[in-house]
């Protein structure tokens, strides 16, 4: 009985190892057949060569954050604009603008009121108006300086104040340029609102290019509320506004994007910026010492008459026409 | 002086994330930060590969490049570290680096990100080596007590080196001699501008 028991045993046991043999026969066939067994394992050339620019070769993590799973974004484009194309935007737009605003006022002077001060005043911007142009103002200016620190800090004012002292005052101009940035939000919407009304263009903007805005030799063209190169600055702080704007809200969260979207924001808000800085350059030194009598309108509201009928004929004829002479408020006090 | 690199054999890598785990623990690193992370590619399909990624300590780097403070600084064995104290928050180094690998602690609301973090190849900060300032802004420096980082020194199937980049790249060269495959010294190329031809 155990005898045959064993036999069947024994028997059983030399069948499944001839079975498992004839089984494994063909996979060690298979295997040397094929040299690599990782032929189609992913090769790091392969997806750098089949990357598309800017973009990054992507897998998947096991932990909460889905941007870690970008593995390498090869580009260094960002960091070749930043570096090289950015500060040289910066200093051309920036110095060229000054050059030639000090080159136009060597050559034409201060703009004067052809027909002498006027004893008449009248209003050119109400208080809401005033407000909104020194919040805008203000609030550029506040993020024009502590923007240009992020690109020429490092070479103008670091060796002069230290590391530390201008880490510091980096570190507080960043928080103050991330704040600020909502005031300067605010001020281009208002801007909007408030002027998008008489800044429509219209035929008397093509006149007004025609004659070179009256900025060389004698004469004004005639214009509205806005002359076309007011106009200008009004769309220009409007769409540069809301570009710096879309682009600033995404660079305060840096971390929610990919790294390609980043570096187009920081890009367009960096170009932005500084076109605007030339811009907005031009815009004050002909509200300010480039033309007699441009200051008050945002001083203190009201202009002076004369300027207002050399600069803005065909707008001192409407408010002439629509309130009659109470438009035209008090007088200049003589100089003393 | 050395020229320290990381090389992560991807044909070795299992994910077991020890690494990930190593990193923090060792650095006391805080939630949501992670100055390691292994990345799965073509995951579930034919040729699944995964690759631990971290600093890579570039040449030339770009996050030193456009740091706006300056903050970055290079040690004698090219590890690539940076001074918290002059460091901003601004995310700058974020945009330039091709790894992902600074990091930022959410301190508060928008605007005021904490200082960036980053892998430090267990070599500390400016602080004084083994300072407990060091320990508690950059974590441990291992690379001072002689010890190289610790997410390599316990990989468990040896897929992630690091040291010399000539030794480990000796070490990944006779791995692919032998066994006669292997997908590239990931992110070498990128880093340092140079990679292992296979």
């Amino acid at each position: 009985m155990l005898n045959r028991l064993s036999t069947i045993l024994r028997g059983g046991l030399a069948a499944f190892i001839l079975a498992l043999a004839l089984a494994a026969a063909p996979e060690a066939a298979r295997a040397q057949g094929s040299v690599n067994p990782t032929a189609q394992s992913v090769k790091e050339q392969q997806l750098l060569d089949a990357l598309k620019p800017g973009a990054a070769i992507t897998g998947r993590v096991t932990i909460p954050n889905a941007q870690a799973a970008s593995l390498i974004q090869p580009g260094r484009d960002w960091r070749a604009f930043n570096q090289e194309t950015l500060p040289r935007i910066g200093a051309v737009a920036l110095l060229g603008m000054l050059a030639l605003l000090v080159g136009f006022y060597m050559l034409r002077g201060r703009i004067r009121i052809d027909a002498g001060a006027s004893t008449m005043r009248i209003l050119r911007f109400g208080s809401v108006e005033r407000v909104t142009h020194w919040l805008t103002a203000t609030s550029f200016l506040v993020l024009a300086l502590t923007g240009i620190n992020v690109t020429f800090g490092k070479t103008i004012l670091a060796p002069v104040m230290g590391p530390e002292a201008f880490a510091a005052w980096a570190g507080f101009a960043k928080l103050t340029h991330n704040f600020v940035g909502f005031a300067f939000m605010l001020g281009v919407v208002l801007t909007f609102l408030v002027w998008i009304k008489d800044n429509i263009p219209d035929s008397t903007d093509l006149g007004w290019f025609a004659a070179g805005g009256g900025l060389l030799g004698k004469g004004h063209p005639p214009a509205k509320r806005f002359n076309g190169g007011q106009k200008i600055v009004f769309w220009s702080v409007v769409v540069g506004g809301f570009f710096l704007a879309l682009s600033g809200w995404h660079l305060l969260f840096p971390t929610q994007e990919g790294i390609a979207d980043v570096q187009w924001h920081a890009t367009i808000h960096g170009t932005v910026a500084y076109l605007m800085m030339a811009l907005i350059l031009g815009h004050i030194y002909i509200g300010s010492v480039g033309m007699e009598g441009a200051f008050d309108a945002m001083g203190s509201g009201e202009v002076d008459l004369n300027w207002a009928k050399e600069h803005h004929s065909l707008w001192v004829e409407q408010e002439m026409a629509r309130k009659g002479t109470p438009a035209i408020i008090g007088s200049a006090q003589p100089a003393e | 002086m050395a020229r320290m690199k990381f090389l992560c054999d991807a044909d070795r890598c299992i994910e077991c994330n020890a690494c990930v785990t190593a990193c923090k623990n060792e650095h006391e690193v805080p939630w949501g930060i992670n100055r390691r992370r292994v990345v799965t590619l073509n995951d579930g399909k034919p040729g699944e590969r995964s690759v631990s990624m971290a600093c890579m300590h570039c040449t030339d780097a770009p996050c030193a490049s456009v740091c706006p403070v300056n903050c970055f600084y290079t040690t004698a064995d090219a590890v690539v570290l940076h001074s918290k104290d002059l460091c901003i928050g601004c995310g700058y180094c974020f945009y330039a680096c091709p790894f992902g690998a600074p990091q930022y602690p959410k301190t508060a609301n928008f605007g005021s990100r904490g200082k960036m973090d980053k892998c430090t190849y267990c070599a500390g900060g400016p602080e004084a080596d083994g300072s407990p300032a060091e320990l508690e802004k950059y974590g441990r420096n291992r690379l001072a007590e002689g010890k190289l980082p610790l997410c390599a020194e316990m990989c468990s199937t040896k897929a992630l080196l690091a040291g010399d980049g000539d030794i480990i790249a000796q070490i990944y060269k006779e791995r692919v001699a032998k066994r006669g495959y292997g997908s590239g010294a990931w992110g070498w190329k990128v880093a340092y501008k140079e990679t292992i031809a296979i």
